[in-house]
Formats: C-alpha cells, structure tokens, sequence
C-alpha cells in the first residue's frame, strides 16, 4: 500500500485540527470560568471570518496581519455580547445559568446569521492571498504556507493564553474565579470584570480561528452551527475548561476525522466526531484529559 | 356599574369563566372545522396547514421540554423519520395511507426509544447537545444513503388534494393538544413532574426517571413522527435530509418558548405567532424573520420565562386589580 496519500491526509488532519483545537480553547475558557455555554461561538467564528475577509478584500491587507484588527474587534463585540446579555444569566444557579446561556446564544446564533445574510448574502466566501496555492514539498508531502502559517498561529494563541492564565494577576484571577467565585470575590478579585475579561477573551480567539477559516477554507453565515458543533465535541473531549487539552483534542479530532476516511469513507467524515462525542459523553463524562 | 362590580367578586368571576370555557374552545375549534367548506383558496388553507403543523411540533416538543424538562435538540430527527416511514409504506409498499401515517408515527416512537435508552444518560446541558449531536449524525447520513429528492408518483399527483390534507394536519394539532390537556389529569404526570422539578429527590421518593422520561420521550417522538407523516402527504417532492434538518427542532423550540413552555396553550400561540410572522414578513423581507424570532426568543428567556401566554395572564391579573380598585374607589 501506498503510504504518501494516508499522509498526507493525516498532515491535513493535523492543520485543520489546530483550528479545531483554537475554536474550542475559547468556547471552553467561557464555560469553564463562568459557565456560560455559548452555542453562539460558531456564529462568532463565522463574523471573525468575514471581518478578516472585508479587511482583506476593501483594503489588502494580509490576513495574518489583520489578526490584529480582528481580534481587537471581536474582543470589544464580546465585552458588548457580555454587558448587554450574558451577565444577566451569571446572577443564576449554575444549572440555570447554563441551560439559559445555551438558550440566549441559540437566539444569538439565529439573530447573528440572518444579519450575516441580509449584509453579505449567503454566498460562500475565501481569502485568496497571493501566496494561496504555493507550499513546501517534503519527500512527495505537501504542506500549503496558509496552513502552516495558521496551525502556527493558533499554537501560539492557545500557549500565550496558557501562559496569561498562569503567569499574570489577571490570568490567576480567572482561575480563582473558575474554580470558586464566592471565595474569589471574598479574595477582593471583581468577579464581574473578570467574567467580563474571559468572555471577551473567548470570542477574541473566535475571531482568530474565523480569521484563519478565512484563509483555507470557506466562509459563509450558515457555518456557524458546524463550527460550534466541533467546537463543543472537542471540548468534551478534551474535558470542561481544560485550556492545553482543549488544543490537544482538536488536533485529535483533525487526525480522526483525516482516518475515518479509510474506514468509513469521505462522506462519513462529520458524523465520526459527532458519534465519538456521544461515546465519550457516556462513557468518560469528564473528558479526556480532565479531572474529577 | 353594579352589574360589572358584582361580576368582579373575585369567585364568582372565576366561576363564569370555567362555565364559559368549554363555549370558548368549541368556538375556535368550531371555524377551522369549516374552513374548507367556505373558501378553496389554496393561500389560506396552506398557511392555516403550516399553522397547524407547526403548532403539533410545537406541542409535542413541549411535551419532552416542558413536562419532563428535559430540553431535546434532536427532535428533527423523530420527524424524519416519521415522514421517511410513512412515505416509504405509503408510496413504495402502497399501504393505505392511515395505516402507513400511524405506522410511521410507532416508527418515530419505536426510534426514539433506543436514542432515549442512549441520551438520557445524558444530564441536563449534556443531554441538549447530545441530542443534537446525534440528530445531526443522523441527518449527514441519510442525506448519504438517500441523496435524490423524493417525488410523488404521477397518479397520486393527479389526484393531489388540499382538502385532506388540512383536515390531517387539524386532527393532528387537535389530538397532540387533547393529549397535553388530558396529560396533567393522569397519574404518571405527577412522575414526570417531579423528574422535572428535582431528579434526585424524585428517584429518592421511588419514582423511575429513566421510566418516566422514556414516557414522555415516547408520547413527544409519536406526536413527532405523524407530523413528519403529515408533511410527507402533504409535500409533493422534497429531499429526505430536508425532513432530518435541524431547524425543524429549532422552529419548534422558538415557537414553545415564544408561547409559553410547559403550558398548553403556549405551543398553540407561539406555533400560530410564528408562522403568522414568518409569512407575513416573507413577502417584503426575506430572513428578517429570524432576526425578530431571534431577539423575542432572548428577551423571553431572560424577562419573561413564561411567555406570551405569561405576559397574557400578567395583563389579565393587571386589568383586574384596576377594575377592581375603580370599583371600590
């Protein structure tokens, strides 16, 4: 058997798994601090993707390089997405508090696609930088620049964040927060703001991966529900608020995804995660990679 | 003056209004039994047949979501399936079209078991998103194994009729609601209730979640599926994997929360309210319906849990205290 399809498969499996690995280290931050489940989060990536392809397209600038404009954006819609309808749900029980999280960011979901739609039209869009097509070749394996250059970028998103959350006041303040807001807040950490902080943080890092969607593959305002369904499936994979497990499991699914192909064939390549979801859902409920 | 304050004692206004409820009922069912013997206009009776439709999945979505609590995502999935069964005995085995529509409704149910058996294992926010999870696996391969649109055979369409297919779509709408009405009467409501309210101080008073969440899972996915064979008598061609789409689960949870979850009357309004708006504002802006559904399905959420139907009985108990006060005053 020819071994240089299967991996090359698997090198592709790798590169969209680091984006599977970005879109869920966001979506695991805002239920792991406040618990907060924001089925929105594909919607999110979808909006960080067209931002970064308006900006690409009106004015020519490099995606890469309009991660700083996206991200900035984004990272304010969050703050206004938190103030305007989240914090009302941190006043509720845990239990409360997630179930009306998932129901205010499914309103979310439907209100932030039909805008995408009424504004951009439903049509599927790409970045096509100059550089799109080319890529190193290695004993007969492509690797394209985009997708290098974006599995890079989102390895040091997730590590910058990984080290904000351990090395600064800020980042240990969100920690304490997550795992016990009442003592956290009789340590005089301000909760609210730091609620406030990891929101914006987590849709910061959906503008990322939109950006980097953008880029090699397509954007369109209906990609929302499958990128929060991967999203969600590589965050119970990887176990609730783990930040580095969250990363590890995206790339797990990249590469299962890439093998399924072999096992049960290209068009059986979506349903894979979402069955192995449900097996880990029942048989390991913690993830993983989490801890009781 | 009298006449209205004496009509306002507080028990005797409450009397009258459980004497005239029956009237009350009779006479909105009344007119949608007629509808077909006045008009033949085929606008009307599509736009009352999707009123009616979605208002049985409203209903029977509320059943699983607003009984048992438990919020299911997946329940495109029952009326799929539903819809491919009775399609499938009624045009390819030629099953005589009641059969194969109560055939397809035991399918749905039957189907819903085993998915049951698997997802409420499932606690809470986990069940939501396995349920979706699992319905959107199931919507990727069927739209795999059955990829071309599926058409009724040529003398069927020949002999096509609006007719009874309004008359199904009331008589199922009628039967989901008499069922949620009667559902509260019954001694097993008081179990799922309580699943509802608190699960484990429910199990430690001896009563089955997993039993009583099946029930109820079983009597939602049945309701189910005859509205997806409803739709399968009613739609001359469509693409299997359409039936399978998730926003047959989305447009069902809006229109119960928009309404009023767990209420019987809820479903009803916010099934009726749903399509009303959607196609009243199809003509001039297409999509902004979802934008306004959206925004109502937030504001519900978070300011009024009970929906319209709670904003209703607060207007209501509003407009009595004043009538009340003038009377005094």
């Amino acid at each position: 058997m020819n071994l240089e399809p299967v991996i090359q498969n698997l090198v592709f499996g790798l590169f969209v798994g680091g984006l599977y690995g970005i879109a869920a280290v966001g979506l695991s931050l805002a239920f792991g601090v406040q618990k907060v489940l924001n089925v929105a989060h594909g919607s999110l990536i979808m909006l960080g993707g067209y931002v970064s392809f308006w900006i690409f397209t009106w004015y020519g600038i490099d995606p890469f390089l309009a991660i700083f404009i996206t991200a900035p954006l984004l990272f304010a819609f969050g703050v206004a997405l938190h103030l305007g309808l989240f914090r009302f749900v941190t006043r509720l029980g845990e239990e409360d508090r997630i179930k009306n999280s998932l129901l205010i960011s499914f309103g979310l979901t439907l209100i932030l696609e039909n805008v995408a739609i009424k504004l951009w039209t439903a049509d599927e869009r790409a970045v096509t930088t100059s550089y799109a097509g080319d890529g190193l070749t290695i004993e007969g394996i492509a690797f394209p620049y985009t997708r290098v250059a974006s599995l890079i970028v989102a390895a040091i998103c997730v590590f910058a964040l990984y080290a904000f959350l351990n090395r600064t006041f800020a980042g240990k303040a969100i920690r304490a927060t997550s795992e016990d807001w009442e003592a956290a807040s009789l340590m005089g950490i301000n909760v609210q703001r730091t609620y406030v902080i990891a929101f914006a943080i987590g849709t910061a890092l959906a503008g990322i991966a939109g950006a980097l969607v953008s880029v090699s593959y397509l954007i369109a305002p209906g990609i929302g529900l499958t990128w929060t369904l991967k999203a969600l499936v590589v965050v119970v994979l990887a176990g609730m608020g783990s930040i580095l497990g969250a990363f590890a499991a995206g790339i797990l699914l990249g590469l299962a995804e890439a093998l399924s192909i072999y096992l049960v064939g290209a068009a059986y390549r979506e349903v894979v995660g979402l069955v192995l979801f449900v097996l880990v859902l029942l048989v390991r409920p913690q993830g993983l990679f989490g801890r009781r | 003056m009298l006449a209205t304050g004496r009509l306002l004692e507080r028990g005797e206004y409450q009397r009258w209004i459980r004497l005239a409820r029956p009237a009350i009922v009779g006479l909105l069912i009344a007119p949608t039994l007629l509808v077909p013997q006045f008009t033949d206009r085929r606008d009307t009776l599509n736009l009352l047949f999707l009123v009616y439709l979605y208002v049985s999945m409203a209903q029977s979505w509320n059943i699983l979501a607003g009984y048992a609590g438990q919020i299911n995502l997946g329940h495109a999935a029952f009326f799929g399936v539903g819809a491919w069964a009775t399609r499938g005995l009624w045009t390819d085995e030629s099953v005589p079209f009641l059969v194969a529509f109560f055939l397809g409704g035991l399918a749905a149910m039957l189907f819903a078991l085993v998915f049951g058996l698997i997802t409420f294992r499932l606690r809470g926010v986990y069940f939501a998103i396995g349920t979706l999870a699992l319905a959107e696996a199931m919507r990727i391969t069927v739209a795999n194994l059955l990829p071309n649109i599926e058409t009724l055979p040529g003398p069927t369409i020949a002999r096509y009729d609006l007719e009874p297919r309004y008359y199904l779509a009331l008589g199922l709408m009628l039967f989901v609601s008499a069922t949620v009405w009667l559902l509260p009467r019954t001694r097993i409501s008081l179990g799922i209730l309580a699943v509802r309210e608190d699960e484990a101080a429910a199990e430690a008073c001896g009563v089955n979640p997993l039993l009583h969440k099946l029930v109820a899972l079983a009597l939602s996915s049945f309701f189910a599926g005859l509205a997806g064979g409803t739709f399968a008598y009613y739609h001359v061609s469509y693409y299997p994997s359409f039936t399978f789409s998730p926003v047959w689960t989305f447009d069902a949870v809006l229109a119960t929360f928009i309404g009023g979850i767990g209420t019987l009357a809820g479903p009803i309004v916010g099934g009726t309210f749903f399509i009303w708006v959607r196609e009243r504002l199809a003509v001039s802006l297409v999509d902004v319906h979802q934008i306004i559904f959206g925004s109502l399905f937030i504001l519900v959420v978070l300011l009024l849990p009970g929906g319209l139907v709670e904003g209703w009985h607060r207007v209501h108990r509003l407009a009595l205290r004043l009538l009340s006060r003038t009377k005094e005053g």
